[in-house]
């Protein structure tokens, strides 16, 4: 492998080269087998702590990232916002110089204002990986994406990749266009107009309001989750609405290629954007996704904390 | 930093005849042995280890189970490296539990690797025994760890570097002493 890690944090996709891409991915294959052992741990990590710093609700990628990092020998702090200091009215950046002042390693960080990782990464010394911020992006997740794809298809250039759903909201979303245009795949995407980011067009993506030609040709299908919170804006006319025109289901899935693979990343909202034989059919990789997230963390952990040069 | 090379200390027919006759000291060894697998350390070990168990298979008439080591994650060194090392697959697909592992490297120098090796093996279990077979032994050792089948031993000075070429990865089988020249 040509290129080298040098980077100290992992805050999105957009900023990293194609190469660096395929290193964390190539990293992620030989981390996968070690969540197969009996003995699921290695010392690589021992000494180092790793904090987990949640502003947002989270199952999934906390617990995987906190296996991640438990199954490196790392040591783990959680910091629970609600029980934090900060509802005292302290800053996000006078609370995270104190975490730094505690001599950590790595701060894991999910927030719900786009760009709150990049200003932390800046100010303070510990690697900072971006676990989700507001609409922006979600690196690790858009890298368990690709990586799931390129498993099952042995390659990503030249793919048709659609993603079909809330594009305009979706973090997920950005993380997967930036990373998978950038491997040379095609992506489309897809959903209603009120759901479609301004300029989408400029990342390289086709766009289309129509799911039949999203479906037709595609090699893979991102199904996003619906953000029932915002159903009050009145972004859509009601659930069931959505549902028919953007949902996946079976009758749907008659227009898709043989050997599609469906994704989501979670938390399915069954019976809106997808329906449950769709989510647990034959085509779904959906849990395999969950399965790769903790091996594409494991790589992420390991890369980052090579990094030996620090800003201080 | 420049490496120039002294001498050839063993060419591809030699390296060919240390491999028969380590695969003969092992069964002679393990007579009555059942569960006698081989694993060799990624990455010449690995290319080894494939060798080894394919003439050990040949004399034995039956299949010698073989897998590969990635000791990367288990290196003691990992703060200092300059450069994050890449992390290749470690691939055991057979159960080591009271069996008895032959683990193959290229060079035993510091026994530094052997050691990393060692944590990562019982990582997959309780193997009956642990036996260590190397191509080349050049001393200089750090730990207390040997090698129960060598194919040469080969007096070296720490300015010296031991090469082994192997086909598979280098195209051409053979060993070198070489010297850093600064």
């Amino acid at each position: 492998m040509a290129v080298a890690w040098k980077r100290k944090d992992l805050l999105d996709l957009e900023s990293l080269s194609a190469e660096e891409i395929e290193l964390i991915l190539e990293t992620t294959g030989s981390f996968k087998e070690i969540s197969q052992r009996p003995i699921k741990k290695v010392p690589t990590l021992r000494g180092q702590t790793v904090v987990l710093f949640f502003f947002e609700p989270s199952t999934r990628t906390r617990t995987s990232f906190e296996l991640a990092a438990k199954r490196m020998s790392a040591d783990i702090v959680n910091i629970q916002t609600s029980a934090s200091s900060l509802t005292k009215g302290e800053t996000l950046k006078d609370t995270a110089r104190n975490i730094e002042a505690m001599k950590v390693n790595i701060i894991i960080m999910r927030h719900s204002c786009s760009g709150a990782p990049h200003m932390l990464a800046g100010s303070v010394s510990p690697s900072i990986i971006n676990a989700g911020d507001g609409s922006h992006e979600h690196p690790t997740q858009g890298l368990l994406d690709i990586f799931t794809i390129k498993e099952h298809k042995k390659k990503i250039e030249g793919l048709n990749v659609s993603i079909i759903g809330d594009i305009a909201h979706s973090r997920v979303a950005r993380s997967n266009i930036w990373g998978l245009t950038k491997l040379g795949a095609k992506v489309t995407v897809c959903g209603p107009a009120t759901l479609m980011p301004p300029e989408v067009e400029k990342l390289g993506v086709k766009v289309t309001y129509d799911i039949k030609e999203a479906i037709e040709g595609a090699d893979v299908i991102n199904m996003l989750r619906i953000q029932l919170e915002r159903q009050g804006q009145n972004l859509f006319p009601s659930i069931r609405d959505y549902s028919m025109a953007f949902g996946l289901d079976a009758g749907k899935m008659k227009m898709a290629k043989k050997d599609v693979l469906i994704m989501h990343p979670g938390p399915v909202n069954r019976g809106v954007e997808i329906t449950p034989e769709v989510a647990d059919g034959p085509y779904s990789v959906i849990l395999e996704q969950v399965t790769n997230g903790i091996a594409v963390r494991m790589a992420v952990l390991y890369l980052l904390s090579g990094v030996k040069e620090r800003v201080e | 930093m420049k490496i120039k090379e002294k001498a050839k200390v063993l060419d591809a027919e030699q390296i060919d005849k240390s491999l028969v006759r380590i695969a003969h000291e092992i069964l002679e060894n393990n007579k009555d042995v059942e569960d006698l697998a081989i694993v060799g350390i990624r990455t010449r070990g690995a290319i080894l280890a494939q060798r080894l168990a394919a003439k050990i298979g040949s004399i034995k008439g039956s299949l010698v189970p073989v897998g590969a080591l990635d000791i990367t994650l288990y290196r003691d060194d990992l703060t200092t490296v300059a450069e994050q090392p890449v992390v290749h697959k470690t691939e055991i697909d057979f159960d080591i539990h009271e069996s008895v592992i032959v683990l193959v490297d290229d060079v035993l120098y510091t026994g530094r690797t052997i050691r990393c090796a060692l944590d990562a093996l019982i990582d997959f279990g309780r193997p009956k025994s642990i036996q260590l077979a190397v191509l080349v032994d050049r001393g200089h050792r750090e730990l207390p760890i040997r090698a129960d089948y060598a194919g040469k031993n080969i007096p070296t000075s720490q300015k010296e570097t031991v090469q082994v070429k192997i086909k598979e990865s280098d195209g051409v089988d053979e060993v070198v002493v070489a010297e850093k020249e600064d």
